[in-house]
C-alpha cells in the first residue's frame, strides 16, 4: 500500500527532530532520571545531596511497609485517602451529579439551560488559586459565608476545615470538576435524535424510564471517557493543596500532595523519586485503560 | 537628520555599556522582611539606610534591589534551598543560622573565606566580634554568614489579665510547671472563652513549634533533643513530659487555643490572640517585643509598656532544668549568608561587610533597638532587653549544630501536632518520633533513656 505524503521522508524527520529534541530533553530524560533517583538517598540538604549512596529497592519497601503503611501520614494511607477522595469527588460526584445536571438540563427553557451552562462553565475556567481562596472565604470558620449562613439560619457555626477537611475537598473537587462532565454529557444527549424521545413521550415512558432505556445506553461510551478522564485528573489533582495544605495531621494529604511534601518539604528525593515512579505506574494503567476503550469505540463495539 | 543623531546617540550608549562592564552591577538581598509586615523594622533599615548608603560608596554603577518575602520561615528556607541547589537566587540571603549545617552538607553553602578571599580574612570588623556571636552563623569553624544577633526565649505576659483575675503581675514568676497551669486555669476560669497559655506546636509553626514550644517545656526537664555525645534522645521521660504538658493545655483542659496549632497561619493567631487579650502568657522569642508587637506593626499591643511584662520559663519543678537550673531558654541567631553561585561574589561580600559595619548596625539600632554582635555597636536604651539579656543569656543553650537537625526538628513539630490534634497519645506519639529519628539518623546515632 502506498501512503500519501507531502514531504520525503528525510525532510519529515528533519522537521519533527527540534520537537522530537525537546520531548526527549524535557519528557523522556527526566522520565528516567527519576526512576534512577527513587534507587538512591539522594536528598537536597545534608550530606546525601553531594554524595547519596544506592540504595537499592529501599525506598520502595518504606513505602509498602506493613508496619506503617496504614499510619496516617504515610504512604498507604495517603492512598487509601486519595482512592476514596477519587470516588466520592469524581466519580460519585463529578459524574453523577454532571449526569443529574444534564439529564435535567435536557427538558428546562433553552434561556435557563444557557444559564446554567454559563455560571458551570464559570467554575470550571476560573484559575485554582482564586477558588481555592474563595472556598477558603467560604469555609472559614471565624468570617466564612457559610457559618453566616448556618447562623442567620440558626444552626450552630461549623469549624470546616478542622472538623471535616475531607468532605471540604471532597465538595471542593465536585464543585470544581462537575461543570466537565454536564458539558460532556450535555453534549452528548444533544446528540440523540429527538424522534427516540417523542416516541417514549408517545408510549406515556417517565423521564427516568427514557434515561435508563434510551438515553444513558445511548450515551455509554461518553460516560467511559469522562469517568477515565475524571478520575486521573482527581487522582493528580493537587489544588486541595491550597485549602488545607494536606492538614490537619495529614488528613488531607492525597498522593500529590504527599509527593509534594516528601520531595520539596522534606527534602527527601529519593523517597520522593519512589512515590513519583508509583503514581506514575498508577497513571499507566488508567491510561492504557483508556486507549483500549477508545479503540474499542473506534472500532464501532462500545459507542 | 533627527533621526540619524538619535541612532548615534543609541549607539553610542550600546557601545558605553559594552565597553565598560564592569561598572555595572546588580546585587539583590532577599529577607523574610516586609515594609509594614512581617520584620518591618529590618526592611525599612535595608531600604532606608543599607541600599542607599551603599550605591552612594560604590557609585552608580551598583543597582541593588531588595526582594520582601513574605511568606513563612519555612517557605524561604525551601525556595532557598531550591534556588542554590539550581544556581539561582539572590545574592545575600536572610537565613536561621540553624540551618547552616545541612545547607554546608549539601553543598549549597561556601565558606566566606572561600567566595571572597582576602577581603575577608582583613576584615576589620572580625575584631569586633565574638566567638560566640561568629558561631552562630559558623559550622566546623567556618564562618558562612553574618548574624544580626542572638535572642533569648521568655514568658510574655498580659499584665492587664493578671490583674482582672487577681493575680499581682510585678511579682508574678511562676516556680514550676504546676505554678504556670495554675495561672492559666485561673485566667481561663475567669473568662471561659480566653485561651490563657500559648505554647507552640504543630507543623505549619515550623521552627518556630522546635524553638519556642517544644525546647522550652524539654529543658525544663532536664532534657535537650540530644545527649551530650550528640546521640539523639527518641524515648525518655523528659519527652513524654513534654507531650502531656502540650496534652493538658490543648486537649485535657483547653487552655491553650487548639485550632491555632493546626491551621496554616496559626502563629499568626497566637499573635492575634495575645493583641486581643485573648492569651495572658505566651512563649516567644524576644523577637516578639521587638518586632511583632513594635508600635506599627500589625500585631501591636496598646499601651505595650503599661499592659506587657515578661516571666522566666520555669523547669518542670524547681532545680530539675537543665544543668540543674530553675529556669530554662533557648537561644538561636539569624542573619545573612552570600548565595555560593552569585555572579559578584566580592561585592556581595563587600555589600555584607558594609551591612555590619559600625554605621550600618548603629542606624539599625534606630529601627530595631536589640543587642548587635559587633560590641563597638552602643547597646540601645532598653530597658526590656538589658533585663531579658542579663537574667538569660547566662541560662541559656543551643540546638545542636549538626546537618541532621533540621530533619529531626520537623519530626518533632509532628510529634506535637498529633499529640496536641487529640490523634495520638504522648506515648504513641513518641513511639512514632522514634521511628522516623532512626530512618533519619541511624539507630547507632540515637539513644533511648526508658
Amino acid at each position: 500500500m502506498k501512503s500519501f505524503s507531502l514531504l520525503s521522508r528525510g525532510t519529515g524527520v528533519a522537521f519533527l527532530a527540534p520537537a522530537g529534541l525537546l520531548i526527549g530533553a524535557f519528557v523522556i530524560a527526566p522520565f528516567f532520571w527519576v526512576i534512577f533517583v527513587s534507587f538512591t538517598n539522594r536528598s537536597l540538604l545534608g550530606r546525601t545531596a553531594v554524595d547519596p549512596d544506592f540504595v537499592g529497592l529501599a525506598n520502595y519497601f518504606s513505602l509498602f511497609d506493613a508496619a506503617t503503611f496504614f499510619t496516617r501520614g504515610e504512604f498507604g494511607s495517603s492512598l487509601i485517602l486519595t482512592i476514596e477522595f477519587v470516588l466520592l469527588s469524581a466519580v460519585v460526584g463529578q459524574a453523577a451529579l454532571g449526569m443529574l445536571l444534564a439529564w435535567l438540563l435536557q427538558s428546562v427553557p433553552k434561556s435557563l439551560k444557557h444559564l446554567t451552562e454559563t455560571v458551570a462553565i464559570g467554575a470550571w475556567i476560573l484559575p485554582e488559586v482564586v477558588i481555592a481562596f474563595a472556598w477558603f472565604a467560604f469555609l472559614d470558620y471565624e468570617n466564612g459565608t457559610l457559618n453566616m449562613i448556618m447562623e442567620a439560619l440558626g444552626f450552630p457555626p461549623g469549624d470546616w476545615l478542622l472538623s471535616f477537611p475531607f468532605w471540604a475537598i471532597v465538595v471542593f473537587n465536585t464543585w470544581r470538576g462537575t461543570a466537565f462532565s454536564m458539558m460532556l454529557f450535555n453534549s452528548a444527549f444533544s446528540s440523540i435524535p429527538p424522534s427516540y424521545f417523542q416516541a417514549a413521550d408517545v408510549a406515556g415512558a417517565s423521564s427516568w424510564q427514557k434515561f435508563r432505556d434510551i438515553g444513558l445506553p445511548l450515551i455509554r461510551g461518553h460516560v467511559v471517557t469522562d469517568l477515565i478522564l475524571i478520575t486521573m485528573w482527581s487522582f493528580n489533582v493537587f489544588t486541595p493543596f491550597l485549602l488545607t495544605s494536606g492538614g490537619p495531621s495529614y488528613r488531607t494529604e492525597i498522593l500529590p500532595i504527599y509527593t509534594y511534601r516528601i520531595a520539596f518539604r522534606d527534602f527527601d528525593f529519593g523517597k520522593g523519586a519512589a512515590v513519583g515512579v508509583v503514581v506514575m505506574l498508577i497513571n499507566l494503567v488508567f491510561a492504557l485503560f483508556y486507549l483500549w476503550v477508545m479503540r474499542r469505540r473506534a472500532k464501532g463495539v462500545a459507542a | 537628520m533627527r533621526i540619524h543623531l538619535h541612532a548615534f546617540w543609541l549607539s553610542l550608549a550600546a557601545a558605553t555599556t559594552f565597553a565598560s562592564p564592569t561598572i555595572s552591577a546588580d546585587l539583590s538581598i532577599t529577607c523574610r522582611c516586609v515594609e509594614g509586615g512581617v520584620n518591618s523594622e529590618l526592611a525599612a533599615w535595608v531600604k532606608k539606610s543599607v541600599i542607599p548608603g551603599f550605591t552612594k560608596m560604590k557609585g552608580d554603577g551598583v543597582k541593588v534591589t531588595l526582594t520582601e518575602f513574605a511568606g513563612s520561615d519555612e517557605q524561604l528556607t525551601q525556595q532557598l534551598a531550591l534556588d542554590f541547589s539550581t544556581g539561582a537566587g539572590p545574592d545575600v540571603a536572610g537565613f536561621d543560622g540553624f540551618l547552616i549545617p545541612s545547607f554546608v552538607e549539601g553543598g549549597l553553602l561556601k565558606p566566606l573565606d572561600e567566595l571572597a578571599g582576602d577581603a575577608v580574612t582583613k576584615w576589620d570588623g572580625w575584631s569586633h566580634i565574638t566567638e560566640g556571636s561568629k558561631a552562630l552563623m559558623s559550622y566546623q569553624g567556618k564562618a558562612y554568614g553574618l548574624s544580626l544577633g542572638t535572642d533569648v526565649r521568655v514568658i510574655f505576659v498580659r499584665a492587664d489579665l493578671l490583674k482582672e483575675a487577681g493575680i499581682d503581675p510585678a511579682s508574678w514568676q511562676p516556680k514550676s510547671w504546676a505554678d504556670l497551669l495554675d495561672t492559666a486555669r485561673k485566667l481561663k476560669a475567669k473568662k471561659p472563652d480566653s485561651f490563657p497559655l500559648q505554647i507552640n506546636a504543630g507543623v505549619p509553626m515550623g521552627e518556630a513549634t522546635t524553638m519556642q514550644g517544644y525546647w522550652m517545656a524539654l529543658l525544663g526537664t532536664g532534657e535537650e533533643v540530644t545527649d551530650d555525645k550528640g546521640r539523639y534522645i527518641v524515648s525518655s521521660q523528659g519527652i513524654l513530659d513534654t507531650l502531656n504538658l502540650y496534652k493538658t493545655v490543648y486537649v485535657d483542659e483547653k487552655l491553650g487555643d487548639q485550632r491555632a496549632q493546626l491551621l496554616g497561619d496559626g502563629r499568626n493567631r497566637t499573635f492575634a490572640n495575645f493583641r486581643d487579650g485573648k492569651t495572658a502568657l505566651l512563649l516567644e522569642s524576644d523577637w516578639f517585643y521587638r518586632s511583632v508587637t513594635a508600635s506599627d506593626s500589625e500585631f501591636a499591643v496598646e499601651n505595650r509598656d503599661e499592659v506587657m511584662t515578661w516571666a522566666k520559663m520555669p523547669a518542670k519543678e524547681p532545680g530539675k532544668g537543665i544543668r540543674g537550673q530553675d529556669f530554662v531558654t533557648i537561644s538561636g541567631g539569624t542573619g545573612f549568608v552570600l548565595n555560593p553561585n552569585s555572579d559578584e561574589k566580592e561585592l556581595a561580600w563587600e555589600l555584607l561587610a558594609f551591612m555590619n559595619s559600625k554605621e550600618q548596625l548603629a542606624e539599625f539600632q534606630k529601627y530595631e533597638p536589640r543587642i548587635r554582635i559587633r560590641d563597638d555597636v552602643e547597646i540601645a536604651e532598653a530597658p526590656f532587653l538589658a533585663e531579658t539579656s542579663q537574667a538569660l543569656l547566662p541560662l541559656t543553650t543551643a540546638r545542636p549544630n549538626d546537618a541532621k537537625y533540621n530533619a529531626v526538628s520537623a519530626e518533632v513539630q509532628r510529634m506535637t501536632e498529633a499529640v496536641v490534634s487529640g490523634e495520638l497519645s504522648p506515648e504513641q506519639a513518641m513511639s512514632r518520633y522514634r521511628e522516623a529519628v532512626i530512618r533519619i539518623v541511624g539507630e547507632e546515632n540515637t539513644v533511648s533513656l526508658l
